[in-house]
């Protein structure tokens, strides 16, 4: 059983599982599942600046800070008790694009030969990470949204603004794979 | 009543460009919000085992090279919809007995622009802000910095919310 549930798990046990979160959380108190409102939260807690966006009572959104440390700790118990020894196989043709990229340590689910504390003072490191984070936080927020929220939780209530969002998150991703990210990846 | 006016203010105030907000008008103790502790865990080791927060995922999933997210996307996205179907048809209550809510989203050109923006970052470093949470709990430290420029990148969003196009 042990070994079972450490192996990699395949899409179809683990989409349903994820898309049960969103019954589970409006059952448990009403809560709309959503993470990207976490990090908004925390400007409202640590940095209000007087910004009206930040200007609520936070404390009232606090289960999702609960929630979100708990998918730190989820990742970390993941990683350390049940975790697959092997390294993530991955589609030929990544692998040998990446290779052209120097990017061949496939042992951490974040590619080690580029994001790690040495490359974060390159200019490669620096886009990949800072630039990206910041792009992440920016984006979400613009969008009302992000994975969860708009694709997930938005689409299952079947709004439309949710599938614009998801369709255009799509689309900057598509770009950014395909266009930019072999600019920066060559750096 | 003045009270009540000033909760509902508020509630518009968080729901504002937010899909995700606590629609309970109780009050609990700090203990109730273990639950979603555990179910955050829950989600975490899904995230991981499932390998969703994995970089090399994300780059495969935009170069249309493997069915992997769009299968967790698409069958999370099934069983979320029939769940809010069966929810509605049954009035299925909260634990606390509550009616649960849902409010429309109202369009705005911000999930045009922020779309386009967030979808840049999450093919360049590979996550969500749910698999950034994930992947330093993997013990990749580094994301630490990508969530704070994450969190830098929310709130210069608020501070220049007025001057952007909705």
């Amino acid at each position: 059983m042990v070994e079972f549930i450490k192996q990699p798990w395949p899409w179809y046990i683990a989409g349903p599982l994820i898309g049960l979160t969103v019954p589970t959380l409006l059952i448990l108190g009403n809560k709309s599942f959503g993470i990207s409102s976490s990090l908004r939260h925390i400007c409202a807690s640590c940095m209000p600046a007087n910004i009206p966006f930040f200007k609520y009572d936070w404390k009232k959104e606090v289960w999702n800070l609960f929630f979100v440390f708990g998918i730190f700790l989820g990742g970390a118990i993941a990683i350390n008790l049940l975790s697959n020894p092997n390294p993530i196989e991955v589609n030929p043709k990544l692998a040998s694009e990446l290779a052209g990229y120097g990017i061949t340590n496939y042992n951490n689910l974040v590619p080690e030969d580029i994001m790690n504390w040495q490359s974060l003072f390159t200019l490669k490191g620096f886009l990949l990470m800072v630039v990206g984070g910041f792009l992440v936080g920016f984006g979400t927020r613009y969008a009302g949204g992000c994975t969860s929220g708009h694709a997930i939780m938005g689409l299952s209530n079947l709004q439309l603004p949710s599938l614009i969002a998801t369709i255009c998150f799509m689309i900057g991703g598509f770009i950014m794979a395909n266009l930019i990210l072999p600019i920066i990846l060559s750096l | 009543m003045q009270q009540n006016i000033d909760t509902e203010k508020d509630l518009q105030l968080r729901e504002f460009d937010a899909m995700c907000v606590n629609e309970s008008r109780l009050g609990h103790k700090w203990y109730h919000n273990l639950k979603y502790l555990i179910v955050g865990i829950l989600f975490g080791v899904v995230f991981v085992k499932a390998e969703v927060v994995s970089w090399f995922r994300i780059q495969e999933m935009f170069r249309l090279q493997s069915f992997h997210m769009y299968g967790i996307i698409g069958s999370a996205v099934v069983v979320g919809m029939i769940s809010v179907f069966l929810i509605k048809k049954f009035d299925i209550k909260t634990v606390y007995g509550e009616k649960i809510a849902f409010h429309p989203k109202k369009f705005s050109k911000g999930q045009i622009y922020g779309g386009l923006i967030f979808g840049l970052g999450w093919a360049v470093t590979g996550a969500c802000p749910g698999p950034l949470f994930a992947q330093i709990g993997t013990g990749a430290t580094v994301i630490a910095v990508t969530l704070l420029s994450a969190i830098a990148g929310t709130w210069v969003y608020g501070f220049l919310r007025e001057k952007l196009p909705h």
